[in-house]
């Protein structure tokens, strides 16, 4: 790699090597090398996280950037069985911004702030000329308690079984169907949403979790292929149980996508002793209906994920790799 | 668009009892050949279908895939791809193109390494998005990098249709558009020095339905009738694919070597006239076009009629942009795989120094071409 390409931000393959070779190689140590979603420090009692946000459109179908800039790093504390309390928040401002969206998208962050019951508690404000940043990149800090000790995606084994929160995909094709100006039925929503309550939903149930987390960029498909080699597992997938709306398989087919690489900002996939599975996802289904069990661990290809089709077919499920481009024709 | 129901493009065509019933019919006929067939489809986007849906693991062993020359992305020559980082490189351009042809490598980098240069690089959905840019960038030249096979063309020309009649000033072509049935003579005429004819080894086509759904199946007339070789237009769903090689298939048990339509939903015989008239008033076939691993095919491109020559940017920028040709990386054997001759994994770099990561070679870097879905998609069996 010579220079940054936008494939280097994709959440896959080439986002883990720029994290690795330059990052983890530079900043080594033991919480780092763990790479969960939020670090665990003070002896298991805290979770730390931090994650900066750009996104083009600012408002999209279902949130905006604001709304996701606290979504975002509550949901990484969330996947640590943390519930999300100290915040800060740091706003890089082109200059010319309008004054009355800046406040639409502070406003929507302090509704989120008490969705989680967290508070920003420092924060700091740039404001570069224009040109050196898109509108405006807002990043944010946060600390939280947490609530349930060993949630690792290490720790996978046989034992657990895999179920994603709700149907996937949702976030990546609203801003691509925005982006491009495609006219898709409205009912095409970002699932942005804070996670904490059904992650507590679990934890109160007092259900066995193994892992959790939230499928960002690089989508599902990013984590099941990161648990699978973080923990040296096979996880495998039945394609007919994956939960996709018809607008994201729409979506889906008009640009050539994987609903399984296209990025969420309010769903997760959950790892859970078997015997507890099917609780799980009755308390997952009070939230979203859509909630599902995807998937078994296996041994039969370590470090990989196969999707098994409904007709007997399987094939692996790689890391997404790239920008995602849509096809030709 | 908001009234079509994007559902009813794919729904059934992926149904799983269909599926399996394809499956089983597929394997009592197979039985009755006589000998293995080899089917070649032609385009990426089967090739791409097959490995995602796991086909070949749904049929008997006497049937096979040689997979075809693929996609726009797969066979553009690095001469090609040089002009487009060279033309992006000009101060005053904005360069245009269509999705995954900004990840090909030239000789100085793809049209992505272009862009984290500073160049101004955008992938557009349509051409005629194109527009807008030019709106928005009067001070700048917009030149269209149009790739494509029959698909794509008539999108071209409507987008040059648009600039003259609005007498926009400031978008111009760079043409690369190429044909799919010349490719398709060129693998059945040709000889190779050290494999004995390889052209034996393609008994039937499975010709891409995107393709004739402008073209309608007329143009793989000659295949059949003149090449003793069936061609079946099929579309991209799965249950397409499996019901295509079915009738290829029965198209040898019963002895018969036709042109037939499987994806009867969009494609007819004749295509879409209006399409066909938009390509023909502005452009003609160029003498030759360099194939990425394949070199020169007759008749295989197209260019801008003379009448059109000062949007083409290849002329204007004649001056700037290399006309001499430009060697493959030694360990590529992307023409193999274009020819039909060799699978991805026989390449000796596969999936260790070319990756869709770091591609070597445009198979790997197209998502329809044959390297990478190899690559994304394994091959569990
Ligand atoms: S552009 Fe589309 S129709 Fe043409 S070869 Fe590629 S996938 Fe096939
Ligand atoms: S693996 Fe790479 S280098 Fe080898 S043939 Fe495919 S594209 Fe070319």
């Amino acid at each position: 790699m010579k220079t940054i390409t936008l494939a280097h931000g994709n959440g896959g393959q080439e986002n883990n090597e720029l994290i690795s070779k330059v990052f983890y190689k530079a900043f080594k140590n033991d919480i780092l090398d763990k790479s969960e979603d939020a670090a665990v420090i003070e002896d298991g009692n805290l979770a730390f996280s931090t994650d900066s946000f750009t996104v083009s459109p600012l408002f999209f179908n279902g949130a905006d950037i604001g709304k996701l800039a606290i979504c975002g790093t509550c949901n990484d504390l969330a996947m640590m069985g943390a519930k999300p309390k100290y915040l800060t928040c740091s706003v890089i401002i082109e200059e010319g911004f309008d004054k009355r969206t800046l406040d639409k998208i502070v406003k929507s962050m302090k509704e989120e702030l008490e969705v989680n019951g967290a508070i920003i508690v420092s924060g700091d404000t740039k404001v570069v000329p224009r040109g050196s940043v898109d509108k405006i990149f807002i990043n944010t800090t946060g600390i939280g308690e947490i609530q349930y000790k060993g949630i690792s995606s290490n720790n996978i084994t046989s034992e657990d079984t895999i179920l994603v929160s709700r149907d996937i995909g949702a976030h990546g094709a609203t801003i691509f169907a925005s982006r491009e100006g495609i006219d898709m039925n409205t009912n095409l929503k970002s699932d942005c949403a804070s996670l904490y309550p059904q992650v507590k939903a679990l934890i109160d149930a007092d259900l066995k979790i193994t892992a959790l987390r939230d499928a960002t960029r690089g989508g599902v498909s990013a984590v099941l292929n990161e648990w699978a080699k973080q923990s040296n597992i096979c996880i495998e997938v039945e394609e007919a149980s994956i939960p996709i709306s018809d607008e994201v398989t729409g979506i889906c087919e008009l640009l050539g996508f994987e609903a399984m690489a296209l990025a969420n900002e309010g769903t997760f996939v959950l790892a859970i002793k078997n015997e507890d599975a099917q609780k799980a996802l009755e308390i997952l289904k009070q939230t979203n209906e859509t909630a599902s069990i995807i998937g078994s661990v296996s041994a039969e290809h370590l470090g990989k994920v196969v999707l098994n089709s409904a007709w007997g077919t399987k094939r692996f499920l790689e890391l997404p790799t790239g920008e995602l481009l849509p096809r030709i024709c | 668009m908001s009234q079509l129901k994007l559902k009813d493009l794919y729904d059934g065509f992926r149904d799983p009892e269909t599926i399996k019933a394809f499956k089983k019919i597929i394997e009592e006929d197979a039985k009755k050949l006589e000998k293995p067939i080899n089917i070649m489809e032609v385009c990426g986007g089967h090739t791409h279908t097959i490995m995602k849906y796991g086909i070949p693991q749904l049929l008997p062993s006497n049937i096979n895939f040689i997979h075809g020359p693929g996609c726009p992305v797969c066979i553009m020559p690095k001469e090609r791809i040089d002009h487009a980082y060279i033309l992006s490189m000009q101060e005053d351009v904005i360069l245009v193109t269509l999705g995954d042809m900004i990840k090909v490598p030239g000789s100085n980098g793809s049209l992505q390494d272009a862009r984290s240069k500073g160049a101004d690089v955008r992938f557009v959905y349509s051409p005629m998005d194109c527009i807008k840019i030019a709106n928005e960038n009067p001070n700048k030249k917009v030149i269209f990098f149009a790739i494509g096979f029959e698909t794509t063309t008539p999108m071209t020309a409507a987008l040059l249709d648009v600039v003259i009649k609005q007498d926009i000033k400031n978008i111009y072509f760079h043409i690369n558009h190429v044909t799919v049935p010349e490719v398709m003579k060129e693998l059945i005429d040709s000889r190779d020095e050290h494999v004995d004819s390889y052209n034996h080894q393609i008994d039937a086509f499975l010709g891409p339905s995107h393709v004739s759904v402008i073209s309608g199946s007329k143009i793989y007339e000659e295949f059949p009738r003149d090449y003793n070789k069936p061609v079946v237009v099929a579309g991209f769903e799965p249950v397409d694919v499996m019901q295509s090689i079915l009738m290829i298939i029965k198209q040898f048990i019963e002895n018969r070597c036709e042109l037939e339509i499987e994806y009867k939903r969009l494609v007819s015989y004749e295509g879409n006239i209006k399409a066909q008239e938009l390509i023909n008033k502005y452009f003609k076939k160029s003498s030759l076009f360099k194939w990425r691993g394949l070199g020169n095919i007759k008749d295989s491109g197209l260019k801008l009629r003379d009448e059109y020559l000062t949007y083409d940017a290849e002329h204007i920028y004649k001056d700037i942009l290399p006309i001499g040709e430009i060697e493959d990386h030694k360990l590529c054997i992307c023409g193999d795989i274009l020819r039909g001759m060799a699978t991805p994994p026989e390449c000796t770099i596969f999936g260790t120094a070319c990756k869709p990561s770091t591609p070597i070679g445009s198979c790997m870097v197209s998502s329809e071409g044959a390297c990478a879905a190899y690559y994304k998609y394994g091959n569990l069996l």
